[in-house]
């Protein structure tokens, strides 16, 4: 705790710091200070923060797009394989680039990096075990046949018993799963075999075959969406990485260390984080993808368009559905994409141009309200 | 047990297919098979498959049998001493063509060296594995393939003597190099097409060293003073064609000089070089915008009520002028007619190129480079000897490209220059860099090919010595005089009021997308608007209806808007016509593009 002295001193200069920059300087100030040097501190703060200011009329927009796209012609359009037992492969490059920016719904490869509590992050079987638990695991896996029998009018399913004991399963575990599936069947187990019988009256074979279908993809154990698992070491500590994601379910798990666990599907931490982290996960999975090509992109770039696709409050691509169609000039809409198709919706809504950004402004051959086509003249003519 | 099939037909079985193939093979070398029948037994599918059909790309392959080949020095001293051809040779049985089917049944031995008991078959030559204008590479076997590619596609653009009539000719872009040299460097190749009688280069003297920088980035330098010997030195030729062609009724076109009531006569002056049968004179000097051949065409769409008309009757010019920036001495006139009959005359432009910045020159390893900078004789660094080099290359052209067979006939050409003979640089067949450094030694220079150099300007010794030699260097046909381009006013495009596009066009230079991005992050907006200036136009808007108004002349220009007439306020705006244009467009579309005015200030 510094002296209230020094308390005041840093406290005087909320009007011209932000808070993130003050904390920053209190926390780093030793203790002893004298309050002369405290000042002479915050007055050079103050000027290197000044410094660094963008300053007005600046093209930033641009800038960042020349920054990303330069370097971006430089990216390789190849995935990445982890090599390993459970081999699991990764987009990167422009391709990921693109699904990041674009927002893109669905992605080529959903991933998860599920990170533990202390206690089970320290070796390998645990984390091992954990890993299997999460994995999405159906009944088919543990069949070895399924048996119509057209006669008896029953379903016989042979397991395999080694896989069952793998899981530490029974039958009676199984048949607990699907046993809201099998509506109208009596069930009844025998070593290494589940048989059903048709209730009543003889049905048609069709129903038998729709158990069978139904009974194949139920979920037996783990979370619903994680296809594959891959412990891996992570400095000290394992991690489990995920192919597939589902991060809702992830981080109801005790287990799991939930301010550390990552998706990397911008929309999921969306909906189960919030916007910011929304806007998080964009800055880190961009600059993840950079980095991994050796390339030297500032992060201020990056941020400029995590906050333009996040500043509605939800995440929107930068194509003509998303960010691009919440432009207000008209002008600018139409030089991006289905010019004719904006046209014709302003002129149905009557819409008017101020003629207020960028390219508009080049499109009629007028400055551009930037750099020194920004300041206008205080005085009015008449 | 295998099928046969003839031309992928099938025609029956055969117990012992391999049997059966080696008669067949057997019978062919003997005389007694046709010798364009290749038989292909593929093993895995019991099929034996003869082909005799037309297209199939074959290839002569020496025969060898249990380990031997079968051709002898016996035969090799018959083919010198012209008692035997190649063909004598085929029908004998010693070499055969195969194809590429057969080939598959085929095990083909590099060399002698490299036969063993399995080998059934030799190259002819190891060369054989790149085609005419590789092999025209000397040492191709020292450098990556795909520098050698590149460099044997160099050697199509060259300038040489490419036919010995050429003054009879009238082809189009034909180009000539005088005192075409043969390479000292060559391959077998080189004496098999008679290179030396339609050679395209020169041999230089070229030095691997930096001189102030000109030669950075595959720059060359080349030595003024031999420019002004004639070393690289071309003639470029190019035709230019006129013909009197028919149109309906009777009309024809007519080659003369255009009388003054011609419509669209230009000056005197531009007509001055012409001859009174419309054609210039031979060795008439031209430039641009002179008329080399007049033609007058007949009036257009005449019907019959303009056959009183005067003015309609009037003749059109359709000479042929030299376009911007073209020059010449009209060289060679003919006067033919086409095959419909029509007359055609043709006159071939003559002009001399030198050398000069920005002409591209290139060794034969895919080294290309563009002319940096002439340096007089006199500042061109010197060897002790007294050398001095035609050409300056720089030395980090080689390291990322690893072409060693450049350096190596430098060398070689070093060798053959100074004992005065020709240097084999032929595939996998030359002559090695051992025995050129020792023959240059025995020749009283040092075995590595460097000298010591003066710089020519301070005439202080050099720091180190320089790699020197001579070497086959040849000029391409992309020359600056054909290229260059620059304009400050022009045509504009009808549409867009935009400068046009394209050296042809003498268009402009756009300033694309990406470069009007550069201007905006630099925040330099009025540059910006002062470059996209080039389609600025004053449009009279109406203040009330938003549309463009128009000035009435005939009520002594009176501001005239579309809706309201008299009665309403038009000011002039300026905008780029192609937003104009988009405006009317818009409007097609039945969208009341509509303009807000408002004071700037």
């Amino acid at each position: 705790m510094k002296s209230d002295e020094i308390q005041k001193v840093i406290s005087g200069y909320k009007d011209v710091l932000p808070m993130s920059v003050l904390e920053e300087v209190e926390n780093s100030l030793p203790s002893t200070i004298s309050k002369s040097n405290a000042t002479q501190i915050m007055d050079e703060t103050v000027a290197a923060y000044n410094a660094a200011r963008v300053n007005p009329g600046e093209s930033v927009g641009i800038v960042s797009a020349e920054s990303i796209g330069e370097p971006g012609t430089q990216m390789t359009l190849n995935t990445f394989h982890f090599a390993g037992v459970a081999e699991m492969n990764v987009t990167t490059g422009l391709p990921r680039i693109i699904e990041i920016f674009d927002a893109q719904k669905t992605l080529k490869t959903p991933m998860m990096e599920v990170f533990l509590n202390k206690p089970h992050n320290t070796n390998m079987d645990t984390i091992r075990k954990f890993a299997t638990s999460i994995k999405e695991t159906l009944f088919d896996e543990f069949v070895v046949e399924f048996a119509l029998n057209i006669f008896d009018q029953t379903l016989r399913i042979t397991l395999d018993k080694d896989i069952l004991a793998d899981h530490d399963l029974s039958e009676k575990d199984l048949i607990k799963c699907v046993k809201l599936k099998a509506k109208g069947f009596s069930i009844e187990s025998t070593e290494g075999s589940i048989l059903f019988t048709q209730k009543g009256k003889a049905g048609e074979i069709k129903e038998l075959y729709n158990l069978k279908e139904k009974i194949r993809v139920v979920k037996v154990k783990g979370i619903k969406g994680i296809l594959q698992v891959l412990p891996v070491k992570r400095g000290e500590e394992y991690i489990v990485l995920t192919s597939g994601n589902n991060l809702k379910d992830i981080l109801d798990l005790p287990e799991v260390d939930a301010t550390r666990t990552l998706s990397n599907d911008v929309h999921e931490v969306y909906k189960v984080l919030g916007v910011e982290a929304a806007r998080h996960a964009i800055i880190n999975e961009v600059y993840k993808v950079i980095e991994a090509q050796g390339l030297n992109i500032d992060v201020r770039h990056i941020m400029l368009v995590a906050d333009l696709m996040t500043t509605n409050g939800n995440v929107k691509g930068i194509t003509r559905y998303g960010v691009v169609s919440e432009k207000a000039s008209v002008l600018a809409r139409a030089s991006f994409e289905t010019p004719i198709k904006h046209l014709i919706n302003a002129a149905l809504e009557g819409e008017i141009d101020n003629l207020t950004s960028v390219v508009e402004n080049v499109m009629i051959n007028q400055p551009v309200p930037l750099g020194t086509g920004l300041p206008g003249l205080v005085t009015k003519m008449k | 047990m295998a099928d046969v099939y003839i031309n992928a037909k099938f025609v029956g079985t055969v117990d012992e297919p391999t049997a059966f193939v080696n008669d067949i093979k057997d019978l062919r070398r003997k005389g007694t098979f046709p010798l364009d029948v290749n038989v292909y037994h593929d093993i895995a599918a019991q099929e034996v498959r003869l082909f005799a059909d037309e297209g199939r790309a074959r290839r002569p392959l020496i025969i060898v049998r249990d380990g031997k080949s079968l051709l002898t020095v016996k035969h090799l001293e018959q083919l010198k001493d012209s008692e035997i051809t190649w063909f004598d040779l085929v029908r004998q049985g010693v070499i055969e063509y195969l194809d590429a089917a057969e080939e598959e049944n085929a095990l083909v031995a590099w060399d002698e060296d490299h036969i063993t008991e399995d080998h059934t078959h030799m190259e002819v030559t190891p060369g054989s594995i790149s085609g005419v204008t590789a092999s025209l590479v000397p040492f191709g076997n020292f450098m990556p393939s795909q520098r050698l590619i590149i460099g044997s596609k160099n050697q199509k653009q060259a300038l040489g003597f490419y036919a010995s009539n050429y003054s009879l000719r009238m082809d189009m872009d034909a180009n000539i190099l005088h005192y075409s040299q043969a390479p000292l460097v060559r391959t077998r190749v080189h004496d098999v097409s008679g290179y030396g009688d339609h050679p395209s280069g020169q041999n230089m003297v070229v030095a691997v060293m930096c001189y102030d920088g000109y030669n950075m980035e595959d720059g060359v330098i080349l030595n003024k003073s031999s420019v002004e010997r004639g070393l690289a030195r071309s003639t470029y030729y190019t035709p230019v064609s006129a013909e009197e062609l028919r149109y309906s009724g009777g009309l024809i076109d007519e080659i003369s000089v255009p009388d003054k009531d011609v419509k669209g006569y230009k000056s005197e002056k531009d007509y001055s070089l012409l001859e009174g049968d419309g054609l210039v004179y031979p060795e008439a000097k031209l430039s641009e915008g002179d008329v080399v051949i007049g033609r007058t065409s007949p009036p257009r769409f005449l019907s019959s009520m303009d056959e009183y008309n005067l003015s309609a009757a009037i003749r059109r010019e359709s000479s042929i002028s030299l376009k911007h920036g073209e020059r010449g001495v009209a060289d060679f006139v003919v006067v033919t007619e086409n095959e419909e009959g029509n007359r055609l005359v043709q006159v071939r432009l003559r002009e001399e190129r030198i050398p000069e910045i920005g002409d591209k020159f290139t060794s034969r390893h895919g080294q290309k480079g563009v002319t940096g900078v002439l340096v007089p004789q006199q500042d061109i660094p010197f060897s002790v000897s007294g050398i001095v080099p035609d050409l300056i290359f720089t030395p980090h052209g080689i390291s990322s490209r690893m072409t060693i067979s450049h350096l190596i006939e430098l060398l070689g050409g070093k060798v053959g220059a100074l004992g005065g003979r020709y240097v084999d640089g032929t595939l996998f067949e030359s002559e090695s860099e051992e025995s050129l450094r020792k023959e240059l030694l025995t020749l009283g220079f040092r075995e590595d090919g460097t000298e010591v150099f003066h710089d020519g300007r301070t005439g202080r010794q050099m720091l180190v010595q320089i790699y020197v030699g001579s070497m086959y260097y040849l000029r391409l046909r992309h020359m600056v005089a054909n290229k260059i381009q620059a304009r400050a006013r022009g045509p504009i495009q009808l549409l867009t009021r935009q400068p046009t596009e394209g050296k042809a066009k003498e268009g402009g230079l756009r300033l694309g997308e990406m470069e009007k991005d550069t201007l905006i992050a630099h925040g330099a907006s009025l540059l910006l608007k002062e470059r996209f200036d080039a389609d600025k136009v004053i449009v009279p808007i109406c203040e009330k209806s938003g549309l463009m108004g128009y000035y009435d002349f005939r009520r002594n220009g009176k501001a005239i808007s579309p809706m309201y007439g008299e009665n309403s306020d038009i000011s002039n705006i300026e905008m780029s016509y192609a937003f104009k244009l988009m405006l009317d467009e818009v409007r097609s579309l039945g969208i009341y593009a509509k303009l807000v005015l408002n004071n700037k200030y």
